[in-house]
């Protein structure tokens, strides 16, 4: 069991979690293979690997939400059988999950019970409840206030109580799956202590992730998956980001993106004191204005919801816009008025939505029929009211080639292409089309680092070739390398800009809403404006 | 991965399943009959000798069927466009309004196929304004469309009610019915059709309307998979979000989708009206929109499944009165359990034993509902 750790002693550092043999499959998908691995005692333990790569299915085994088909578990030596969260939550054995499992309209307090209610009557379950939960945040030094409304909260905080969900039950190994996907760079640093500060305690951590920043900040030992197997297990002391990288992709890996000087020409999308609202008529999108040029790629940073969303929907004739203007190459579009995607496709508008799966695509048609959707009015496409399908295929299969596309079917169900072909599906749709602007959102979320480098010198190749880029992501890295300037998107407005030489630290505050010079006045006054953990 | 289900040969999502399903709704339909005392061997003989054992038979069982294919391809129109459409029943009633306008007009001046032509248009008119209203309040107020419809089944029949016994009854009728169309509004059987295998029909009412919805079944796939407006309906029911992308106006595909589907129910009136009783009457639509929903769901709305779904309706209803005329104990209701039987197993309940089988074939089982499972894959 321990030939990964050479030099531990199993007697000092017994462990946490061993499994030996792991094997799941999915149909003719080997996700997990003869998986071995050893978590000690009070470490925290990094699990890292592209998507697909097995993570999640591996501690969806341990957490009881499958079965391996062969294999062995053992919990602090003691072989289990682990057949429902339940069999999990009783071995001390607790899960953070990437998507919040809380109820949103029910206090801190409430979440934290539910399903330990204790009885039929609460009352003498809130009172243990609150009590043990106060135990709780002092001992762990994790404060929020019990009777807070969940959607009240800060993403930061609604993980805090997550994480105290599973203490309330008694975890004594955590398991934290993707859990910075949503923070920023303040708030991650801040759960990073707090993972410390619970490693001290004596709990045992895991962390999944494909972030090797945050593997190399935060764990004592790291296990790297490829394609269902555990290919190596390091102390991260010992280990580099180059070296893990390498693991994970299986060869070198460029982490930086080559890219030449911009040479930016005539603005294309011009867009003035633009403000959106949601249905329920929050701003969202608070007097913004910018503009992008021919041959620049202009990234929009910020923390998820921190109206990106909104702001390239409403550019994209999506979402209707309750003030301001755009112009695309010169000429005036209404976006106060009737939305028109269609219309603004013909004039040039490409758009990569952010969520492929419920906007960019249709899972359940062929792929070809997604290399169409939007463009299905064109005259190569269709024949008076019929489509020419004959054209849409042949069409497709050139896509398909020239992205590298695989499956190479354009008969397959989409929902049979993994996360990066689907994405390489969209983006041969809208970059095809040879527009004049280009707005792609969280490019490459989901998708695995082979298919980023692809997408990220595509992306480059369209600014090479003139088109305007507008660029909206959550991952600061990709904005980094990518853009040519960088606006920084905090509470709906633009809090600042900066060029790709900014540093990390100096975004990050940005984003987490501490105001720039420049805009100070203005971001101070708003009372809405979402409570963040920077000040700490 | 994260995807609900393991991908099956074609063959046996769309044959083994829902055979399996049928087989099992049978079963269970065998122990009712069984509890009743009677023999179940002996109804399953006489539902398959009554629907099929004649010419009549097999001249009665197409005859429903003519109706459960207007109302099944009414169904699944609005299905692939995301909307529930219950309002079938009402459809077809009002339809009948049109098939008797132009009936009325045109029975003693014209031959049956023009008759048939302006009566399948109007027809098809009356059946669609009756789904515009509520296809306008879901796509305008998002009023929901499975309450709007199902209301809109109640005003139609109280509608008809009140035209059939006054403005369209004759003058000194005592029957609530219009006046007994001409020759020219009475459409020629199909019995050569029958009569082809070797068997005799006298009085089933099996006519042309078969022909025509086997057209309307083919004109149905045309449109859901080879046109344009296929495509944007498809989008738009498979994911909204989608086709508010791809620039497809929301409102304007709900109506156009339920203008369709309420002209295919309207349509289904010509069978029974012009094919069968030869006058309008009250109540001539017997269930079949809602059998329809059946029909759509077992025939997974692909006009493929559809026309062989209708014939299995029509069987029971055909072969379920030869039962209920055979077997005392057997009423009339009792063949609704079991018609109600089927429509559970391979409607309702059409998922029930899927698992199994995908477990069977070495796909995913999927037992209970994973929620990590598609977080980082």
């Amino acid at each position: 069991m321990n030939k990964f750790l050479p030099g531990t002693d199993p007697l000092m550092a017994p462990y946490a979690i061993e499994l030996a043999g792991i094997n799941k499959s999915f149909g003719a998908v080997h996700a997990n293979r003869d998986i071995d691995l050893a978590v000690e005692q009070g470490t925290i333990h990094g699990i890292i690997g592209e998507n697909g790569a097995g993570k999640s299915t591996l501690m969806s085994i341990l957490y009881g939400f499958y079965q391996a088909d062969s294999g062995e578990i053992r919990v602090g030596g003691q072989p289990v059988t682990i057949n429902t969260p339940n069999d999990a939550i009783a071995l001390g054995i607790g899960m953070v999950h990437q998507h919040f499992m809380l109820v949103e309209n029910f206090t801190v307090l409430e979440n934290v019970m539910l399903g330990a209610e204790g009885a039929q009557l609460l009352s003498g379950g809130i009172a243990r409840a609150r009590a043990e939960l106060e135990r709780l945040e002092r001992e762990y030094a994790l404060e929020v206030d019990p009777s807070a409304i969940i959607e009240e909260l800060p993403v930061g905080l609604q993980q805090r109580v997550e994480i105290l969900k599973a203490l309330y039950r008694g975890a004594e190994i955590l398991i934290l799956d993707e859990p910075t996907g949503v923070l920023t760079p303040p708030e991650a640093d801040h759960l990073f202590r707090i993972l410390r500060q619970l490693k001290e305690q004596g709990k045992t951590i895991v962390l999944i992730t494909h972030k090797l920043r945050e593997i190399m900040a935060v764990t004592d030992n790291v296990s790297v998956m490829r394609q269902g197997e555990m290919v190596a297990t390091r102390k991260t002391a010992e280990t580099s980001v180059e070296e893990l990288a390498e693991l994970m992709v299986g060869r070198r890996v460029l982490l930086r993106v080559e890219k030449g000087e911009a040479s930016p020409g005539a603005v294309k999308l011009a867009v003035e004191n633009l403000t959106v609202r949601d249905s329920r008529g929050v701003t969202m999108v608070d007097d913004v204005s910018f503009e992008v040029r021919a041959g620049e790629i202009v990234g929009i940073a910020g923390v998820a919801g921190n109206g990106q969303s909104q702001l390239i929907e409403a550019i994209a004739g999506i979402r209707r816009a309750e003030n301001g203007r755009v112009t695309l190459d010169g000429e005036p579009v209404s976006v106060t008025g009737e939305a028109d995607p269609a219309m603004l496709r013909t004039r040039g508008m490409a758009h990569v939505p952010e969520d492929r799966h419920h906007m960019g695509l249709v899972l359940q048609f062929e792929e070809n029929e997604n290399a169409i959707l939007g463009y299905h009015a064109k005259d190569s496409y269709v024949n008076g009211p019929m489509l020419d399908l004959a054209s849409i295929r042949r069409d497709a299969a050139e896509k398909i080639e020239k992205y590298d596309i695989r499956p190479p079917n354009c008969r397959l169900k989409t929902a049979n292409f993994s996360g990066g072909n689907q994405q390489k599906i969209v983006l041969a749709r809208e970059m095809e089309q040879d527009p004049a602007v280009l707005i792609v959102g969280q490019p490459t979320r989901g998708v695995d680092v082979g298919a980023i480098e692809f997408i990220h010198k595509r992306i480059i190749e369209m600014r090479d070739a003139g088109k305007a880029v507008l660029l909206v992501s959550v991952e600061l890295d990709e904005i980094r390398s990518l853009s040519d300037r960088i606006l920084v998107m905090f509470a709906g407005r633009i809090a600042g800009e900066r060029g790709p030489e900014a540093t990390e630290g100096e975004l990050g505050l940005l984003m987490a809403g501490v105001a720039d010079e420049t805009e100070a006045p203005r971001t101070k006054e708003r009372s809405t404006e979402p409570e963040t953990e920077a000040a700490e | 991965m994260a995807a609900p289900y393991a991908k099956l040969p074609g063959w046996v999502d769309y044959g083994l399943i829902p055979l399996i399903n049928l087989v099992v709704a049978f079963l269970v339909a065998g122990l009712v009959v069984l509890l009743v005392g009677e023999n179940p061997l002996r109804a399953a003989a006489l539902l398959v000798q009554g629907a099929f054992g004649s010419g009549d038979g097999i001249g009665y069982t197409l005859f429903y069927a003519t109706n459960f294919i207007f109302t099944g391809l009414c169904v699944a129109v609005a299905f692939h466009c995301g909307l529930f459409n219950i309002g079938g029943e009402g459809q077809a009633y009002v339809g009948g309004l049109g098939v008797a306008i132009a009936a009325l007009t045109l029975d003693t001046v014209a031959p049956w196929w023009i008759t048939l032509i302006a009566a399948t248009v109007m027809s098809g008119l009356v059946g669609a304004a009756w789904a515009f209203i509520p296809a306008y309040f879901q796509a305008r107020r998002g009023s929901h469309i499975v309450i709007t419809t199902i209301m809109f089944n109640f005003i139609a029949a109280s509608l008809m009610v009140y035209l059939l016994v006054g403005p369209l009854k004759p003058l000194g009728s005592q029957v609530p019915a219009t006046r007994d169309f001409a020759e020219g509004a009475q459409l020629p059987r199909l019995d050569w059709l029958i009569e082809m295998f070797g068997m005799n029909v006298r009085s089933a009412p099996f006519n042309v309307t078969f022909l025509l919805a086997l057209a309307a079944a083919f004109g149905v796939w045309v449109l859901i998979w080879r046109t344009r407006l296929g495509y944007e309906i498809r989008t738009m029911g498979f994911s909204p979000t989608a086709a508010r992308y791809a620039g497809v106006r929301d409102t304007r595909i709900i109506v156009v989708t339920m203008l369709i589907s309420g002209a295919l129910a309207g349509m289904m009136a010509l069978n029974p009206v012009m094919g069968d009783q030869e006058r309008l009457q009250l109540d001539f639509v017997t269930g079949a929109g809602f059998v329809g929903i059946a029909v759509a769901l077992i025939g997974r709305s692909h006009p493929a499944g559809i026309v062989p779904a209708a014939i299995l309706f029509g069987m029971l209803y055909q072969g379920g009165a030869e039962i209920a005329f055979e077997m005392p104990n057997i009423s009339r209701d009792m063949i609704v359990i079991i018609q109600g039987l089927v429509i559970l197993f391979a409607g309702a309940l059409e998922h029930m034993f899927r698992p199994a089988i995908a477990r069977a074939f070495g796909g995913l089982a999927e037992g209970r509902p994973k929620p990590s499972a598609a977080v980082t894959r």
